[in-house]
């Protein structure tokens, strides 16, 4: 696709944000140039903290508070971002520049309705006056297959689903007409089945009225469906910019090939006998809402079972149930064989150092005031008795383990990057001598080189000490990479459970399908694929 | 029923409890109370015969759970009792009844709350909007530190700081808010000029920072980076998008503040002379007059319930997650 012809929309030369930080300013985008014409999407891809959101941002002349744009110069049609006051810069926002936020749920006011904030901006500019900005959403609303289109907007942020929410807020950047969105992590807090929906409305809308877009993301399938051309950025820096196709293709950088990589990672699997944790007939209920009926899981010792389904599945509540912190209303848990008691106070200490957890946000599950020598001594001390300098030299060894050292041993939660924190859960879940541990979305939160080097070093404490694990996850390139068994979770109920082999290879139940099929690949077309398959299925 | 009703009933019914709860508090305390009236009036000389004999008149010779009741029973049909003030060990009786006794002094000071109200709550919503808005201009700090000055002062020294300055040095207002039945509408806002003002100063700083913290609160969250990226100015993000949902916490600091109006103003009904319900109190706590306590407490209770209960109910209907369930 030739782009010369067409003319310049947004033009940014040597960008350089500064943020606030340990009480200085950090240059955390360093000389980033970008060029994007009328109607071109670009994809804007790196691992968190790559500054992709403030350089984003920066495109509309923003920066966040704690964050300013130091230097360089930023055109939008014709129009210098540097040089304008915040008022001239306020009617473009919203008008001629939209922005689609992360978060859905938290991006829309709770206090008004969705149609006043769809036509908010709209109104304020008088591009239209109320009653057909309100027309006009509704029949965008329409068109991104929102259920209900003439009565949604009068619902309030809260009684809409996540992947609605996200929709909503498409039509809002799209009720002005921009000439350019910023979409940043558009659909990254959704399931992968609402993922396809929302990413097909969305290209849609973007294509029938030929804005540009901007499209910040750390996935590089969900870009490549996107984009027409593609910006790597690492440590605020550009690593490269390629046309979408021939980045996936050929990627030049190492970076770059490192980000490929990850999805490569593949556990050969091997079948489990010897039956460690099963769940047998189980019910469990939060209050009145059942949210597992008659679950029946086994986990072979030594293996790996990944349990997938999308949020609200019950997966959680699974592991909740076998750790004890949720009593099941019916059926039983069996231990190596032996029923465990439904409720954790009536397990004693050798039954619970058996079964260790790790969580998906490892900040909120440690103690931000504990160095790292107690957070993994604490089991050492309540499971094993272990004081003084055995309890010093055993948190060293575990410390190595998880390829730490004892220069760690002082450090405070807070002073750790997000793949060391998951690391130090991994040491401290290993510290009581677990024979299987329960991860719950422990690589979700994540960048996918970080994700990469932490299912590395499970899969090789599992090989040292025969561990067994149950891994909980959304993410099919995930359970490709680490699992033996495979457990599909569908509205509280197994789907079904096999070997890896089995259930990746067709046929498949019907939700199975769909969800396998939902997830993106390092494909341009897969969505253009997926999306025509899907309509001749209907 | 719509959920919001049934919750006002909810709470409707807890405050009821509540007055229950606090009855009891009440009594139990009284009792506690050294002496009793029998022994205040007739004086340390009198005999136990006579003693007795006046006690039993009162009805204070009954054991107190039965007291409790006839008394709980009196109020709930809207019978205060009397006054035990008025009646004499001679046996001379020109008690009044405590309803004759607390509702013109209790309209006083339901008017001197109101009159602070009308001043204080518009300023100080006004102040901390606009604080909010200018946060860490030198408008916003000034604003702070006087109103913390007002309100780090005793409340008798802002009073007669303000005598000196608004009645002796400028005779703007006068120094006595000595006000009956009989003062004209103006001529009584004109007299209570000054304890309104004093009232003002020592309430207006709470409010304020409350109101300044609750939208200051909300402007680090992402709907309101959204407002802004959507072009909205600086008043409307704070206006439209900060304010509807800071209701709540400025409706319970506001209730709390008014609350504070009706039942704690005491010192300053001394300095100006004000015939207001918190000396009425006093009056009959040092005598011993247990029906006007009782009564005086049970108002000052039920003022602090229902002003909680509106906060509540504000809370409730300014928040669309409880107005419109799922």
């Amino acid at each position: 696709m030739s782009t010369k012809d067409k003319d310049v929309l947004l033009e940014m030369r040597d960008i350089r944000i500064d943020g606030f930080s340990d009480d200085r300013w950090h240059e955390i985008i360093k000389g980033v140039d970008l060029t994007l014409h009328r109607g071109e999407v670009m994809g804007l891809i790196g691992e968190s903290g790559a500054g992709k959101s403030s350089f984003g941002l920066a495109a509309m002349g923003f920066a966040r508070p704690g964050c300013k744009i130091s230097s360089g110069s930023i055109k939008f049609d014709g129009m210098d971002l540097m040089a304008a006051r915040e008022s001239e810069k306020r009617k473009l926002w919203g008008t001629r520049i939209a922005y689609v936020a992360q978060s859905a749920a938290a991006a829309f006011n709770p206090a008004h309705r969705l149609i006043e904030q769809t036509v908010e901006a709209t109104v304020r500019s008088k591009l239209h006056d109320e009653k057909e900005a309100r027309a006009d959403a509704r029949t965008l609303y329409q068109s991104l297959r929102l259920p209900d289109p003439e009565h949604i907007g009068e619902r309030y942020p809260h009684q809409v689903s996540g992947g609605q929410l996200q929709r909503v807020m498409t039509a809002m950047a799209m009720s002005p007409r921009p000439d350019l969105i910023i979409f940043d992590e558009p659909t990254t807090a959704l399931d992968v089945t609402t993922q396809v929906e929302v990413l097909a409305a969305m290209r849609n809308i973007v294509e029938t009225f030929h804005a540009a877009a901007i499209y910040i993301t750390h996935d590089l399938a969900v870009v490549a469906q996107m984009a027409d051309f593609i910006k790597v950025l690492r440590y605020g820096e550009e690593v490269e910019e390629a046309p979408t196709r021939q980045m996936l293709e050929t990627p030049k950088m190492d970076y770059t090939k490192s980000l490929w990589s990850v999805r490569e990672l593949e556990k050969p699997e091997v079948k489990g006998e010897d039956i460690i944790i099963e769940m047998r007939n189980i019910d469990a209920a939060y209050g009145d809402v059942r949210v597992l009926e008659n679950v029946n899981i086994k986990v072979p010792r030594g293996s790996t079972v990944a349990v997938v389904g999308e949020s609200g599945s019950g997966k959680s509540t699974s592991a909740r149930v076998i750790t004890g912190l949720l009593v099941p209303s019916k059926g039983e848990v069996l231990f190596n064989g032996e029923p465990l008691p439904g409720a954790l106070k009536q397990r004693n200490k050798d039954q619970l150092h058996r079964i260790q957890m790790i969580y998906q946000m490892a900040d909120t599950a440690m103690n931000p005031r504990q160095s790292v020598e107690e957070i993994i001594g604490r089991p050492l001390e309540f499971y094993l008795g272990l004081k003084g300098k055995a309890r010093e030299n055993r948190v060293i060894e575990l410390l190595e383990m998880i390829e730490l050292d004892a220069s760690y041993l002082d450090r405070l939660p807070g002073e750790l990057s997000g793949g060391q924190k998951q690391r130090i859960c991994i040491a401290r879940a290993l510290a009581a001598d677990p024979e299987i541990i329960i991860c719950d979305e422990i690589t979700s939160a994540l960048d996918q080189i970080v994700q990469e080097d932490i299912l590395k070093l499970l899969l090789r404490l599992q090989k040292q000490f025969n561990i067994t694990y149950m891994f909980i996850t959304h993410d099919i390139a995930t359970v490709k990479a680490i699992s033996d068994e495979i457990v599909v979770m569908f509205q509280g109920k197994v789907v079904e459970q096999g070997l890896k082999s089995e259930i990746l290879s067709p046929p498949h139940p019907d939700y199975t399908q769909l969800l396998l099929s939902s997830v993106p690949e390092m494909d341009p077309d897969w969505l253009s694929d997926l999306l025509a398959a899907r309509g001749e299925a209907l | 029923m719509h959920p919001i009703v049934a919750t006002i009933l909810q709470r409707l019914g807890f405050g009821l409890f509540t007055l229950f709860v606090v009855s009891v508090i009440i009594f139990s305390a009284l009792e506690l109370l050294p002496g009793d009236f029998g022994e205040a009036v007739l004086g340390q000389a009198a005999t136990e015969e006579s003693v007795a004999a006046f006690r039993e008149e009162l009805g204070l010779d009954k054991p107190p759970y039965i007291r409790y009741f006839e008394w709980i029973g009196a109020v709930a049909t809207g019978d205060l009792g009397t006054s035990f003030s008025g009646r004499a060990a001679s046996g001379v009786d020109r008690s009044r009844s405590v309803a004759e006794l607390v509702a013109p002094r209790l309209w006083n000071t339901l008017f001197l709350a109101g009159m602070t109200a009308v001043i204080a709550v518009p300023l100080a919503l006004f102040l901390g909007i606009t604080t909010a808005l200018y946060r860490n201009s030198i408008y916003d700090r000034t604003v702070n530190a006087t109103t913390l000055t007002a309100i780090s002062f005793p409340e008798f020294f802002v009073a007669y700081l303000l005598i000196l300055f608004l009645s002796s040095l400028y005779p703007i207002f006068p120094s006595l808010a000595n006000i009956d039945d009989t003062t004209p509408f103006l001529e009584r806002v004109y007299r209570m000029a000054l304890p309104a003002l004093t009232l003002t100063l020592v309430i207006v700083a709470h409010m304020m920072r409350m109101t300044r913290a609750a939208i200051i609160n909300l402007l680090a969250s992402p709907y309101i980076e959204m407002a802004q990226l959507k072009g909205a100015s600086r008043s409307e993000v704070i206006l439209k998008h900060a304010l509807p949902n800071a209701w709540s916490p400025i409706a319970t600091v506001i209730a709390f503040n008014l609350a504070y109006l009706v039942v704690g103003v005491v010192v300053v009904e001394v300095v100006f002379v004000y015939p207001g319900i918190g000396q009425l109190m006093v009056d009959a706590v040092t005598t011993r007059d247990i029906p006007v306590v009782q009564a005086c407490a049970l108002i000052f209770a039920a003022t602090y319930i229902i002003l909680n209960l509106l906060a509540d109910i504000i809370g409730t209907v300014t928040n669309p997650r409880l107005l419109h369930p799922r």
